[in-house]
């Protein structure tokens, strides 16, 4: 085999979120009254972004074979502070932004220190500090409102030299200051190896819980992101259950369209973009298609339950039944 | 001890009484190893007589209750697999250390991988892998193959490749060529002659005779836990190693068996016809008749545990064909096969996650296999339940405290007749054994040894895996002998004996007196 | 590892039967139930009396039945994470059935927990046969739930009003002093005991939560138990969302979002294993009480929903800590 097909295999899961997103968006823009314009790709990106930052923060946990049911909570806990503290000029601006994201990562931490040290579930430890979480986010927000640095804002949500979409660039600034040094840290493989198996890496002298730690810390910091966009592209801080779950529910169908496996150690936080940009993609699809909008959920809902069940298909290769029990 | 045969130079490592418990079992006692440096020094011993323990507290895995290690003459206490690879000691472990979903490089450089301003540097990781695949005589694998990716075989050459990267003092091999293809032993074997001739100290575990005898320097035996001898290789013929590994007090604890007369015409109640499953059960054909015991020998790990669950119909996508009674069937799931006609039961391998739900009651334990006996409509009869129980409690005379005490408060023999007894609950034919005295008493063995003749002679057909040979030597009528998922072996009545039986799972000849070690 | 736990049960088996068989986290429920009672009284002597202890009883009754569900989903070592919107559906559903005539408001309770058992079928099926996490299955399904609703509503008026006897089974008193909503709790919980402890898919449900393994190699077949575990708790939840509509005089989209957490946490809460295989009936009874009062309390002394939030987050926290932590790795 080739280097190139080696890559193709390591990528798969990722090429294969790229691979449904860029289907779904061609289809999408091809059958948009407007066509492929750079408004349209403005449009799409700034709504794909805030799911991007949720569903890069849930691969990161989900890698280390983990799940985070407050990501949504952390994005509402922290677009609330944002529309406090991200205003003025530019230095209490910063140190606005410096105090959000700084939130964002002790939530992670909280979540981290929990699962890991503290030995609770994933899931209901999450549930726990989602509450709490959503709880602060109400407290600073009992009523939508607020404000944010208009300037600083527009900067991040228009477009660069009037056609790219600087939220894009963003994120891809993200990707490339955040998740590639994790990957290629020793920590991040530690998370890998925890996810895959944890026994293996055990016995191979992983550090298990600082790789875990890791994951969690950063996803919580990549959840605070969103919120601070959230609070971009809406001025406003307003904490809203609904949703901050519809968040969460969306990263996890997010990292399952972009190849990230749900049982860890397998994925990326680029697949989950793609992933979260398709599943965006499948609520415009059907505006472009003129689906009354009233069926948008219901129809969304049967695309997840299809995507999940896709997983299940390599269970018909299992041939000792005791494996399924693992 | 025997140490005295061994030379007295200074030893790059030393182990000094070392034992390990886990429960009541004794996995290793008191023992004694030297290793020295440029040598080869092989482990011998049977089953289960502390072979794996020795390693698994050489490379950290588990800490030893008492006793002391000496690197070079410093004490070396490691808590955690990390600490003994940083004092190079490196080990090929037999269930595999690799992360499925990690390449082949990763794996490799898992545990130092080189670093470029702090981050992974993959050109010189992948530098490092090709070194040590090319070392280990495994080229053919691309360093960014998955390892998932991989057959058994190649994933055994990435293993040791990765021991050989972290740079060893010690290198411990743990049956490390049982995967292996006859080629592959041939490279590793040259690779290993050229680790000695640098200067490392090998630790050899294989159970293949003729391994031994092409490596080895040095040989120590084990057996029950402990050490008993320790000899320069070639000084000591094949049957004297045997003899050695042997080496129990017989006592005579097993029931008489009585010849049963086999009715002519009358077709067993278990036929297996050339059953295959995967590549790990091969052409497998056996019968049991009624009032039958026959055993399973061999190695652990060839394939006896599968055939049972086979049987059982755990596995999917079998070849060959099982028979009752002559009638050729097709059981689907335990549930099925716990059903008449077939009335099977299996005794599983390990009690406490397959037999047992450990925090249950004693009661719930029992009846859980026969719930659809104890029920009328989906409710329980507690009468017929609390009968049954008494019944079986009576039966296997089980120590408890009580019918509401949690199953895993009570004694690893007591629960063991509890596994037994929530299948006898449903008055089996067909019962199947996996291992059943594993760690229990040699009381409760001997009252278990007895149970099985009076099953067989009120007509159940038994198939029954053991590793310790002299229970299928006392126990069994017939012994079928596997190896690399093949019977290589029937050995009935008088041959039944544990030379015999030890030879044909090492798969060598028994009368043969080659110098083996 | 096993040595440890095993030497714990031991000592534990040698305790008198009263003590041992009760469960320290029911006991600890119970305790803070006290508690909060008696701090409720120092706050307002109304806490003690009669009328108000029913009413918290009949407000608890809702989150009681559905907590039955979710308890046995959790006791096999899964999660439900459908609740929301099958309440909201079984409730819808009932309502809408009521508006056909007679015959509909004869079948409108059945029809309601029709629905979710259909969804439970979904859910099950997806955790039992193509072994998907639950988590993700019910999240799913969730969403699916929520789609049909919303095309439901959106598509024409139907009618959401509570039918009589829905409401008559909420509210109404049937026993003088005692709502109606309080005996539909006490019957389900008669027969979840009943279910839990005498039948044989009882005794299944807890096997499996122990260990799939053993349960599967016992011959139970694993898959159906699971199945119908996920029917039921669809069930329960699709009836739980009846009778808060009969409470309420309707049905609305999102009366249920605010039920998932605190049926998760009464279950918790009243020493049900998050891992499964553990816990008893009368532990979720003291849970499903616990929250209620707990909210009671909260509103009385005007804690706003924010306090509410970060209080029930850290209540469970802390009671996870005390109790439900898995064994340490090594």
């Amino acid at each position: 085999m080739s280097e190139w097909r080696y890559w193709l295999n390591e990528q798969r899961g990722t090429l294969t979120g790229l691979a449904i997103f860029l289907v779904m968006f061609s289809v999408y823009v091809a059958n948009h009254p407007a066509g492929f314009t750079a408004n349209v790709v403005h449009t799409a990106a700034n709504k794909g972004v805030l799911l991007a930052f949720v569903a890069m923060a849930q691969a990161l946990v989900v890698i280390t074979a983990g799940i985070d049911l407050s990501v949504g909570m952390i994005l509402v806990l922290t677009n609330c502070l944002a529309s406090w503290i991200v205003v003025g000029a530019a230095v209490p601006t910063t140190l606005g932004v410096v105090a959000v994201l700084a939130t964002g990562t002790i939530c992670g931490a909280i979540n981290g220190a929990l699962v890991i040290y503290g030995r609770l579930q994933p899931i209901v430890a999450t549930i726990a500090t989602g509450a709490v979480y959503f709880g602060l986010g109400l407290l600073l927000r009992p009523f939508p409102g607020g404000s944010v640095n208009e300037d600083l804002a527009d900067a991040l949500t228009g477009r660069l030299f009037g056609v790219i979409p600087s939220s894009l660039v963003a994120l891809a600034a993200v990707v490339l200051i955040i998740w590639l040094p994790f990957r290629k840290s020793v920590a991040g493989r530690a998370a890998f190896a925890a996810g895959s198996s944890e026994p293996a890496a055990f016995m191979s002298g992983v550090p298990i819980r600082r790789g875990k730690f890791a994951a969690y810390l950063l996803s919580g910091l990549l959840a605070g992101m969103g919120g601070l966009f959230l609070t971009f592209f809406t001025y406003t801080g307003e904490a809203a259950y609904a949703s901050g779950s519809a968040y969460t529910l969306w990263s996890i169908a997010a990292v399952v369209l972009g190849g990230v496996s749900l049982y860890g150690g397998r994925g990326s936080a680029v697949g989950a973009i793609f992933g979260a940009f398709a599943a965006r993609t499948t609520g415009d699809m059907l505006f472009a298609f003129d689906v009354d909008p009233l069926w948008q959920p219901l129809l969304q809902g049967i695309v997840l339950m299809i995507a999940v069940s896709i997983g299940s298909l390599a269970l018909l290769r299992v041939r000792n039944r005791l494996d399924w029990f693992q | 001890m025997a140490m005295s045969e061994i030379q007295a130079t200074s030893p790059l490592f030393r182990m000094e009484g070392v034992s390990k418990r886990y429960g009541g079992v004794r996995a290793l006692e008191n023992a004694h190893l030297a290793v020295e440096a440029g040598r080869i020094h092989a482990i011998l011993g049977e089953n289960g007589a502390g072979k794996s323990t020795l390693i698994k507290i050489m490379a950290g895995v588990v800490a030893p209750d008492e006793g002391r290690m000496l690197l070079d003459g410093q004490d070396a206490t490691f808590r955690s697999p990390a600490g003994a690879s940083a004092a190079g000691i490196a080990c090929v472990f037999q269930e595999l250390s690799l992360i499925p979903d990690l390449s082949v490089a990763d794996n490799i450089a898992i545990a130092n991988p080189p670093r470029r301003f702090g981050l992974i540097d993959r050109r010189a990781q992948r530098a490092i892998a090709e070194e040590a695949l090319a070392r280990a005589g495994a080229e053919d694998i691309h360093p960014r193959t998955l390892v998932k990716d991989l057959p058994l075989s190649r994933r055994q050459m990435v293993e040791i490749a990765k021991a050989l990267a972290s740079g060893p003092r010690i290198l411990i091999l743990d049956e490390a060529t049982s995967a292996l293809t006859a080629g592959d032993v041939a490279k590793v074997f040259a690779v290993l002659k050229g680790l000695r001739s640098e200067g490392l100290a090998l630790l050899y575990i294989s159970h293949r005779m003729h391994e031994i005898a092409e490596l080895a320097d040095t040989c120590t035996v084990f057996r029950n836990g402990r050490n008993v001898a320790s000899f320069s290789a070639g000084s000591r013929t094949n049957s004297e190693v045997v003899e050695m590994m042997i080496g129990r007090e017989y006592s005579n604890i097993f029931p008489p068996r009585q010849k049963r007369a086999i009715e002519q015409g009358r077709a067993p109640v278990l036929e297996c016809r050339s059953l295959g499953w995967s590549d790990r059960l091969r052409d497998i054909s056996f019968s049991v008749g009624e009032g039958e015991v026959v055993g399973l020998g061999g190695l652990e790990g060839q394939g006896q545990r599968l055939l049972l669950l086979a049987l059982f119909g755990v596995l999917r996508g079998m070849t060959g064909s099982v028979l009752i009674d002559g009638a050729p069937v097709a059981i689907s799931d335990p549930a099925a096969a716990r059903k008449p006609p077939h009335c099977m039961a299996l005794i599983p391998e390990d009690r406490k996650t397959e037999g047992l739900m450990l925090p249950m009651t004693v009661r719930e334990n029992l009846s859980f296999a026969a719930l659809d006996r104890v029920s009328r409509g989906g409710v329980i009869d507690r009468a017929k339940e609390e009968q049954l129980i008494d019944e079986m409690l009576r039966l296997l005379e089980i120590k408890t405290a009580g019918l509401d005490v949690p199953v895993g408060a009570l004694s690893g023999g007591n629960q063991q007749k509890v596994v037994i007894a929530k299948w006898l609950m449903r008055k089996p034919r067909i019962i199947l054994l996996n291992d059943p005295t594993r760690g229990i008493d040699v009381g409760t063995k001997q009252e278990l040894y007895r149970l099985l003749r009076q099953l067989a002679e009120t007509g159940a057909a038994i198939v029954f895996y053991s590793t310790d040979y002299d229970e299928l030597i006392g126990c069994c009528d017939r012994v079928l002998v596997l190896y690399d998922g093949r019977i290589v072996r029937e050995l009935e009545g008088d041959e039944i004996s544990e030379r015999a039986l030890i030879a044909s799972a090492l798969n060598v000849e028994a009368g043969h007196e080659g110098t083996a070690a | 590892m096993s040595e440890t736990s095993e030497s714990r049960l031991s000592v534990k088996a040698r305790l008198p039967a009263l003590l041992r068989r009760a469960d320290p986290a029911v006991l600890t429920a119970f305790g803070c139930i006290l508690l909060l009672l008696l701090l409720g009284s120092l706050y307002s002597s109304n806490f003690l009396s009669p009328d108000y202890l029913l009413q918290q009883l009949k407000v608890a009754s809702f989150l009681g039945v559905v907590s039955a569900g979710m308890m046995i989903v959790i006791l096999l070592g899964h999660i439900d994470l459908s609740v929301p919107w099958v309440m909201t559906m079984g409730a819808m559903m009932a309502c809408a059935a009521a508006g056909f005539g007679a015959t509909g408001a004869f079948v409108a309770i059945p029809v309601g927990v029709l629905c979710g058992m259909a969804l439970g079928l979904l859910n099950g099926f997806g955790v039992a046969y193509l072994r998907i996490p639950s988590m993700i299955v019910t999240l799913a399904s969730n969403v699916v739930a929520q789609g049909l609703m919303v095309v439901y509503t959106g598509g024409f008026s139907p009618q959401d009003s509570a039918p009589p006897a829905i409401r008559w089974l909420a509210t109404g008193t049937l026993v003088p002093g005692v709502p109606n909503a309080i005996l539909v709790w006490l019957a389900v919980s008669a027969a979840m005991v009943f279910l839990l402890a005498r039948t044989a898919f009882g005794r299944a449900v807890y096997g499996i939560g122990n260990s799939e393994r053993a349960a599967f190699l016992s011959g139970v077949g694993t898959r159906r138990v699971v199945m119908i575990a996920f029917i039921l708790s669809g069930a329960l939840s699709a009836f739980g969302g009846v009778l808060l509509a009969g409470y309420a005089s309707k049905a609305a989209q999102a009366m249920g979002d605010a039920y998932l957490l605190p049926s998760i946490a009464a279950v918790v809460l009243g020493g049900t294993s998050i891992l499964g295989g553990r816990g008893s009936y009368l532990g979720t009874v003291a849970g499903v009480i616990l929250i209620t009062l707990l909210q009671s309390i909260l509103s009385v002394m005007q804690m706003p929903e924010a306090g509410r939030q970060i209080v029930y987050g850290i209540v469970i926290i802390v009671m996870l800590l005390l109790y439900g932590r898995a064994p340490p790795s090594r």
